[in-house]
This record gives structure tokens, C-alpha cells and sequence, in this order.
């Protein structure tokens, strides 16, 4: 019944766009840490995702089994997002991305600059530098960026497809550490505002989607999840909920209460 | 019939040769349609692994998708 429900709403909703391709699900989940293949190709079903990111890394020479995520994924059922995580500099990032596209099957890229080994906080310079160059080259860039208004910007303006800002660094589960500064950059951009990293649990998806971003992309709160299949499920109905919650357009906050009930009519 | 000495994803092999691109990935028992090969630092396609000659000292990666986020 919940998962009827979930699916109505899922529908009641306007489709993403990126780049003039339509999802119905705002939800994008990663492939990176999980325990098993099972483990992940169960949780990515639950999450009702259709986008997911992949990684590009050498094959490891002497396991004589092909160990493709591919294989375990059905490129028929869901949107295949190569990243460049991994990437310190913007000539290693368009190098891999020019890999990805050659091994993909799509012209979309999640660009990936990192600055900083410890906070894995994107390098502005490097990240607006590859995205100028990816983008004559023809690819659809989604960039991960800081939660930084004029980098957003700058990106947009370089051609970016969509512009994914932070939530708090990769893998640190904080949640939304500055809503004000990700409502701004959703109110500013024109192009799809996907909030990547740092959700650690279904509040924090919640709390993201309830600024009116497009949509959100996780990772390690799934694979990290005790049970992944299961924050899954939350994580799928958090996101709808956020979703539902921001549309609906939320009461004003006051710092004095209100009865709810009849001040008239009390028995005095 | 002289071995060539190539680096491949950052590791000297040694194959035989003359040899090819795809001699390379039937030597290491990889199929070409999960992965790709950057000779040189210049992205082969699929179509032209068999028409692209080896040399003594290239560098090759053979790179495919993994999990990540």
C-alpha cells in the first residue's frame, strides 16, 4: 500500500530533465561499497533509482574473472552515470571522462575535480576548467561542486547540464550543513539543482529535497547502511516525502504558539 | 617471433610479437566489450583493436566501469 502510494506520487510529480532526458525518479543512487553485488543490485532496486553512477578504474590484471560492474547492472533498466571521482587535476578528469564515454553509453558525465585528500572538497579552478573543455567536446556534464553560489553559477555558465552541490563532504553522513546557501543556488540556477554527498540517513534526504533542489544523489548511506536494502526503501520515501512536502509549500515558522483548537466555546 | 616489453595498467608484460591490440586482450583473457583501451595515451575504438600494432615500450590501459558514487 505505502509502495502504491510512493509510485502515485512518483507519477503526480513533473519528470527531471536533464539535458532534455526525463526521469521519474529524483533519487540517484552510487554502486561504490557495497559488502556484495547482491547487496548493491538489491538496495539500487528498492531505492526506485534509475540513474547510477559508476566509476572508471583499470582492470585488475590478475584476476583472471571479469569483475565489470556491468555485469551486474542492466544498462537496458537504468541510466549509467560515469564519474571521474579519483580525479585531482581537470586534465585527469576529462581523461577519464573521455574513457567513460568511449566504455558507456551516454554522453553524460558526473564531473569530479577534487581539491583536497582528507575533505575530498571539489577544486573550483580545476572542476570550471574541465568543464569548459568537456562540454565543447560535446558531453552533457553534471559537476560536483561546493555549496558555493558563484561556482554554481560559473558552471552554469559554462554549459553544464546540472550542477551538484554538496551537502557536506563524501562519505561523512553530516546531512545538509548550509540549506540557505543550496535554497540560493536552487533559486539562482536554471539548470537542475542535484544535491550529491553527505546524506547519511532518510532525514537528511528529506531536510535536501524540502529546499526545492531537483534531486539527490547517494551513496555511502545506502552501502553503509546496516541493512542497504532497507535505507533503501526509506531513502526512496524520504526523497518523495521531501519532494511532496516542498510542493506543498510548508507553514510560515513563528516563535509564538498558536492553538490549534477553538479559543471560543471553553467552559468557563 | 620477438617478445615485445609493454606497460599495461602500469605493469611491464612481455608478449609476443608481432602482436596487435586485440593479441593483447585474448593474451590476458579480457573482453573487449567491457572495456577500453587508451594505446599511448589515445583511446582505441572497439573496431580498430585489430588493426592497431604494438611497439617496443607502449603503454596501455585497459580501463572498465567499478562501483562508485
Amino acid at each position: 500500500m505505502i509502495h502504491a502510494q510512493s509510485v502515485a506520487l512518483e507519477t503526480m510529480d513533473q519528470p527531471l530533465t536533464i539535458a532534455g532526458r526525463s526521469f521519474r525518479s529524483r533519487l540517484m543512487v552510487g554502486t561504490g561499497k557495497y559488502r556484495s553485488q547482491a547487496e548493491m543490485v538489491g538496495a539500487i532496486d528498492a531505492s526506485g533509482a534509475e540513474i547510477v553512477t559508476v566509476a572508471v578504474r583499470r582492470v585488475d590484471l590478475d584476476r583472471s574473472k571479469d569483475e565489470s560492474i556491468l555485469h551486474h547492472l542492466d544498462p537496458g533498466k537504468y541510466f549509467l552515470l560515469a564519474n571521474t571521482a579519483g580525479c585531482y587535476t581537470a586534465e585527469d578528469a576529462i581523461r577519464y571522462a573521455r574513457l567513460a564515454r568511449e566504455a558507456g553509453f551516454n554522453a553524460f558525465v558526473k564531473l569530479e575535480v577534487i581539491g583536497d585528500k582528507e575533505t575530498l572538497l571539489p577544486d573550483a579552478v580545476g572542476l570550471l576548467e574541465a568543464a569548459v573543455t568537456l562540454v565543447k567536446e560535446g558531453f552533457q556534464v553534471l559537476a560536483y561542486t561546493n555549496d558555493d553560489l558563484i561556482t554554481a553559477l560559473r558552471l552554469e555558465d559554462a554549459g553544464c547540464a546540472a550542477v551538484m552541490p554538496l551537502a557536506s563532504p563524501i562519505g561523512s553522513g553530516l546531512g545538509l550543513i548550509n540549506p540557505y546557501a543550496i535554497r540560493t543556488i536552487k533559486r539562482r540556477l536554471s539548470v537542475p539543482v542535484i544535491v550529491d554527498a553527505g546524506v547519511g540517513t532518510a532525514s537528511d534526504a528529506c531536510i535536501v529535497m524540502e529546499q526545492g533542489v531537483d534531486g539527490i544523489l547517494m551513496n555511502t548511506a545506502l552501502a553503509g547502511a546496516t541493512e542497504p536494502v532497507h535505507m533503501a526503501t526509506a531513502m526512496r520515501h524520504a526523497v518523495l516525502a521531501g519532494r511532496a512536502a516542498y510542493l506543498a509549500g510548508r507553514m510560515a515558522r513563528r516563535e509564538i504558539a498558536v492553538p490549534s483548537s477553538p479559543a471560543k466555546g471553553l467552559i468557563v | 617471433m620477438s617478445p615485445l616489453r609493454i606497460q599495461v595498467n602500469g605493469e611491464v608484460r612481455e608478449i609476443a610479437g608481432p602482436a596487435k591490440l586485440t593479441d593483447l586482450l585474448v593474451h590476458l583473457a579480457l573482453d573487449p566489450r567491457t572495456i577500453v583501451v587508451e594505446h599511448n595515451r589515445r583511446i582505441v575504438r572497439r573496431d580498430a583493436l585489430a588493426g592497431t600494432s604494438l611497439a617496443e615500450g607502449d603503454v596501455v590501459e585497459l580501463i572498465h566501469f567499478v562501483g562508485g558514487g
